[in-house]
């Protein structure tokens, strides 16, 4: 029986090499080091890791089309070269996080494959329709700003690519929350009905901004282990009550009224208390049953159908270059050439 | 896992102004150099962050391995009389 030993003293080499990998990896986290793609990490952390930055990646493309929905409509050229531009920033920060997510051995192919078969989540945010254009703006205060509050703390994630991805999205995003809220103050100030329609637009909004948060801690899958990988730095509780405590005096500001008479500044805890959540709603939309889930997939799977000619043409137009000798290169040698 | 139908993976390296070297902004897929160079426009400089771009075939990259950064890098560890804060000098020498 020569050849089990000889397996069970491999078995026994590989484990004794994995927990000294592993010892490496918790020192790295516990002393605030990044984690680098071609480190050794756990594969929970790895699997934990595809799941949150596919659903994040996923959120930013699955975001274009909500907001894409207006800009044939918006009121000034002014307001549609905004619209424009963040949308089209939507799509780069969907880039970062894709190339980010394939640094752990997920590809493009198989992230957009599980994105199209449901596989894959993307904010449930985005199920909601954007029925007036104060919602463009309320979009831009809330949604935005949500991210904004869930981002920031991203930045000092473990996992160094998504770190540096998230650094580039936050500065990004401060320009979407403030286009947003400068929108809504325009409505805000503007005719009563414009005033009516700012107003509608954040009594439908604000509800579902909460909910991006994510589920109360104590019923939420991922946060404990999530914190202890250092890949989140704050509870879901306790970034929504910061999201609100942010809000309403911004809220006052706007001459707008957060529909939920259960605020009130407590003086105990330095905070605002909000009332109830309807996490059946979430929960709801969550499985599919919001009121664009359908639309927005099928949307998606028809952009990547309907685009799938350019991208055959691009690869025929590179293939047939590659096969003619003295062309490879010659995009390169003209950007030093101008450096 | 890597598939065999997504495009070649290419780094992005940005200059951000004239005077300075080019740095790693990020990666992106695209069909050839060409069509890498216009994305990486669009993607890492939508802001003017750059006024040179390179991009390089993630394939042309040799890295070092983390498994050996210890032995790797080990060599330079004890050699702290390269720094120039190793040396004592008196009080009130100056320009040194």
């Amino acid at each position: 029986m020569a050849a089990v030993t000889a397996d069970q003293k491999t078995q026994g080499t590989a484990d004794t090499a994995d927990a000294e990998h592993l010892a490496a990896f918790d020192a790295a986290v516990a002393a605030d080091d990044r984690i680098e793609p071609r480190d050794w990490m756990p594969e929970a952390y790895r699997a934990s890791l595809v799941r949150q930055m596919a659903q994040h990646a996923h959120s930013e493309i699955i975001g274009m089309q909500p907001e894409a929905n207006w800009i044939s409509r918006a009121p000034s050229l002014r307001r549609k070269a905004i619209l424009m531009a963040k949308v089209q920033d939507e799509a780069g920060h969907g880039l970062y996080l894709y190339s980010a997510a394939e640094t752990l051995g997920t590809s493009r192919e198989e992230l957009l494959d599980k994105l199209h078969a449901g596989r894959q989540r993307y904010s449930s945010i985005f199920n909601y329709p954007t029925l007036t254009w104060a919602d463009v703006g309320a979009i831009g205060w809330l949604v935005d700003g949500a991210a904004i509050t869930n981002q920031v703390p991203l930045c000092r994630c473990s996992y160094g690519p998504y770190a540096r991805a998230m650094i580039r999205i936050c500065k990004e995003e401060s320009f979407h929350q403030r286009q947003g809220y400068e929108l809504l103050l325009a409505l805000s100030r503007g005719t009563s009905a414009q005033h009516e329609m700012a107003q509608d637009a954040v009594n439908r909004w604000w509800w579902p901004s909460l909910m991006m948060f994510g589920p109360p801690d104590d019923s939420s899958a991922h946060s404990a282990q999530s914190m202890a990988w250092k890949i989140k730095r704050h509870s879901n509780d306790e970034l929504r009550r910061r999201f609100v405590d942010i809000c309403v005096p911004q809220a006052e500001a706007l001459g707008l009224t957060l529909p939920d008479p259960d605020i009130r500044w407590n003086e105990d805890l330095g905070q605002h208390d909000y009332g109830a959540i309807d996490w059946t709603e979430f929960q709801e939309v969550l499985k599919g049953n919001g009121p664009c889930n359908e639309q927005r997939l099928a949307q998606r799977r028809m952009a990547h159908e309907e685009g799938a000619w350019v991208r055959d043409a691009a690869a025929a137009y590179a293939d047939k270059h590659a096969a003619r000798p003295g062309t490879a290169g010659a995009a390169a040698q003209h950007v030093e050439a101008t450096a | 896992m890597s598939s065999s139908t997504d495009w070649p993976l290419w780094e992005v390296f940005v200059r951000s102004r004239r005077g300075l070297s080019h740095t790693h902004a990020g990666s992106l897929h695209a069909p050839d150099a060409e069509m890498a160079l216009r994305n990486a426009r669009d993607l890492y400089t939508r802001r003017s962050e750059g006024v040179s771009l390179w991009v390089v075939p993630s394939t042309a990259i040799t890295a070092s391995s983390p498994d050996e950064k210890d032995s790797f890098f080990e060599p330079a560890g004890d050699k702290p009389y390269r720094h120039p804060t190793f040396y004592e000098i008196p009080d009130g020498v100056k320009h040194l």
